[in-house]
């Protein structure tokens, strides 16, 4: 846990976690019995219990809702499944067959991939490549930032993925240049990385290793000199973002004509200690934990993602998605709660606001629901959704909760007021 | 699926620094006190009681406050009205009347917080606006010259800013500032040994209880406006090193425009605020009808705080 230093008077500066071992130890997951994929919005599509699936066939549960199966086996289960602010999926349970059969259609479509195809075979691989914002009309992207980094501290998936595999990153970044007709594509990775990187022959950029450097407006403003608009996001300005992790399954794919389906990411320990972990997309969350002896006691916490932005889940059934980059586990006795003691105004959130926001008057406005007046006077949409004032906030404010609320109850207005009109 | 264990579910971020407001409080009660036990030494136990009873009629007026706002959870224990009880004490002469002392924490508790919502939200610092309506109400009271007249001190025991006053620059002249910052003066119980302030205050600074930006610029605003006066007419507007030392100077520096909830956070905002405290109280020490002018002139900043708060740094990506 990161302690106030005793010097107060100097901003808290937190690192992000650099992974330093060449080799560090990584536990492979073993094959679950059943996995489990959420597909985002409600419906069955052609789907029906009882289909049987191959590695790599693709499934659709509604129009633009694509996935492939990590694994052969039959679906068992189609239900719905509530995400964080009640967003609806639905999540599809497949039964795990001993023998592994790999669907030839996907091999068949890789070979030559075309965009179109790419959208719908790549969506879920481990890392999940985006491509849909290469095919809207209304955005021009120029540039793709290939992010070696980690989204949030204590976290080292990504990096693992740039250090043990960075050829496959540079065939990934060659094939996505093929498909998405982009050409200049750059590869973000911590300072102890890049010489490494630039060896193999990638356009590399450094990043700081102070959090929250490698969020992409941090990225953009301070390695390519780009800022957002606010309440704009990176695809505006014409920068795409993907993981490295992404990357490099692209590459998989497309070399072994084989869906890659296994994730990487950091299991962070009650303890704090850190493993680096594989498991299929899909994995049981219980299942990770049995492989890697953590217990998990009611009223512990488990976030998925990291100590900073991560997002807690209350099922230990909960699968493992194709972006979840780390998992976090932490004892009851160590959760720090929230309180509804008032803002005392000392400032310690303006003084360490990456984005300069008026946090206090900001904090202020949202607990009263002002949520109009902070979005057009106080820099509600530059927020780039850190969570250091939640961190460093005296009266232990859920400031980074009242942000978040507040962008998704604006949201919910804006599509309100559109259908009416 | 009912027999699954329940986990704790939250909005991240899932960690936090550990910083809380008691604890805050409590190390600025503690930055306070050599100044506090010096006025000990020197006022003897007139002083402790004007002190015990400040501190704990604060705490009381503040049990009365959450009582009468159906507080569920009682906020006396947090430290915030021990500190307004304590730094009231600190202005006063020793030998004040004991209903002096409630109504003034009553004033400072009750009107300039509670009334506002609660630590917070007042928009004064609550002590510097209890002081400053007794002040004008009582103005007897404050006169260290007659309040402290049967003290045997070792030191000339005239209030140095009343001498001042009175008597211009040549008044003055036995005092050194060194005498001064040593708490060789008389005044308030804890606002005359200067030494012990400061090093409260340099505590306070570099554990990040205050923030320097404001005690820094006050101070300033003070030193180059009395050079100023001071360099125009040496006769009659004394030096900058005297306005340091004397009055409630450090203390207003160190720990009243230092209020969190009353004092801009952005670092220009911050100067501007304290070089206009600073520029306001020598205004009224030397041209005004006052012979202290620190109080006024906080409060004066106090209430141009969300002017100054309004110079801020652009947002990123801010569109204009």
């Amino acid at each position: 846990m990161i302690k106030k230093s005793f010097i107060g008077l100097v901003k808290p500066r937190i690192d992000y976690t650099i992974l330093t071992d060449p080799d560090p130890a990584l536990i492979d997951i073993p094959q679950p019995g059943r996995v489990t994929l959420l597909l985002e919005g409600n419906g069955n599509g052609e789907l029906k219990k009882g289909d049987l699936l191959k590695t790599g066939q693709l499934i659709s549960t509604a129009k633009d809702i694509f996935a492939i199966s990590p694994v052969t086996g039959t679906v068992e289960n189609i239900s719905g499944w509530a995400g964080d602010f009640g967003q609806g999926y639905t999540a599809v349970s497949i039964d795990v067959a001993k023998d592994e059969e790999f669907d030839e259609q996907f091999s068949e479509v890789v070979k030559n991939i075309s965009l179109e195809n790419a959208v719908k075979y790549f969506s879920n691989l481990p890392g999940k490549p985006s491509f849909k914002k290469f095919k809207d009309p209304e955005l021009d992207i120029h540039t793709i930032v290939v992010n070696g980094m980690d989204e949030d501290i204590w976290m080292t998936a990504n990096q693992y993925v740039v250090q043990s595999r960075v050829k496959a990153i540079k065939s990934g970044m060659e094939a996505l240049s093929k498909i998405t007709g982009v050409n200049s594509i750059v590869l973000v990775v911590p300072e102890s990385q890049a010489a490494a990187a630039a060896a193999a022959g990638v356009d590399v950029k450094v990043v700081s290793s102070q959090y929250p450097s490698a969020q992409p407006k941090m990225i953009l403003k301070d390695l390519f000199g780009k800022v957002v608009p606010a309440g704009r996001n990176p695809e505006n300005i014409g920068y795409c973002f993907m993981s490295a992790e992404a990357v490099a399954s692209i590459s998989d794919a497309v070399s072994t004509g084989k869906a890659p389906t296994k994730k990487v990411l950091t299991l962070i320990n009650k303890d704090g200690g850190m493993i680096i972990v594989t498991a299929k997309i899909g994995t049981p969350v219980s299942d990770v934990f049995k492989a890697c002896d953590i217990n998990v006691e009611e009223k512990d916490r488990v976030v998925y993602g990291g100590p900073f932005t991560g997002s807690a889940i209350y099922s230990m059934e909960h699968p493992i998605l194709p972006d979840t980059n780390a998992l976090l586990v932490q004892d009851r006795e160590n959760i720090p709660l929230v309180s509804d003691y008032p803002c005392v105004n000392c400032g310690e959130c303006v003084r360490i606001c990456p984005a300069m926001i008026q946090v206090h008057s900001l904090a202020r406005l949202l607990e009263a629901g002002q949520y109009e007046e902070a979005a057009d006077n106080y820099d509600l949409n530059s927020c780039i959704e850190c969570g250091l004032c939640s961190f460093v906030c005296v009266s232990k404010i859920p400031i980074f909760q009242y942000i978040r609320l507040a962008k998704y109850e604006l949201d919910r207005i804006r599509l309100a007021e559109a259908e009416y009109v | 699926m009912y027999s699954q264990k329940k986990l704790i579910v939250s909005h991240a971020p899932f960690i936090h620094e550990g910083s809380r407001v008691p604890n805050r409080n409590y190390h600025i009660i503690l930055a306070a006190l050599p100044a506090v036990l010096m006025g000990f030494y020197h006022f003897g136990l007139p002083a402790v009681g004007v002190v015990a009873l400040s501190v704990s009629s604060a705490m009381l007026w503040e049990l009365l406050a959450n009582v009468l706002r159906k507080k569920e959870k009682h906020t006396i224990g947090d430290g915030n009205a021990a500190i307004i009880g304590l730094l009231f004490a600190m202005l006063l002469p020793a030998t004040i009347p004991w209903w002096f002392i409630i109504v003034g924490t009553f004033f400072a508790v009750m009107v300039g917080q509670q009334a506002f919502g609660g630590i917070g939200h007042n928009p004064f610092n609550p002590v510097v606006f209890a002081a400053l309506v007794l002040f004008v109400s009582y103005r007897n009271y404050f006169d260290f010259n007659v309040a402290l007249v049967n003290y045997d001190f070792e030191f000339a025991a005239i209030y140095p800013l009343t001498a001042l006053k009175t008597y211009g620059v040549s008044g003055v002249e036995g005092f050194s500032t060194m005498d001064l910052l040593m708490g060789n003066q008389t005044g308030g119980i804890g606002a005359t040994f200067g030494l012990g302030i400061i090093l409260g205050g340099i505590y306070l600074i570099i554990r990040g209880f205050i923030r320097w930006e404001i005690s820094l610029s006050f101070l300033a605003g003070i030193f180059i406006t009395a050079a100023i006066f001071n360099f125009a007419n040496p006769d009659q507007y004394a030096g900058p090193m005297f306005h340091l030392v004397t009055g409630y100077t450090l203390l207003g520096a160190f720990f009243l425009a230092t209020e969190d909830s009353s004092s801009p956070v952005n670092f220009n905002s911050m100067l501007i605020y304290g070089a206009v405290g600073g520029f306001m109280t020598i205004l009224i020490r030397n041209i005004g009808a006052y012979a202290d002018g620190v109080l006024f002139a906080i409060v004066l900043i106090n209430l141009l705080a969300p002017i100054f708060e309004k110079i801020r740094p652009k947002a990123l990506g801010k569109v204009d």
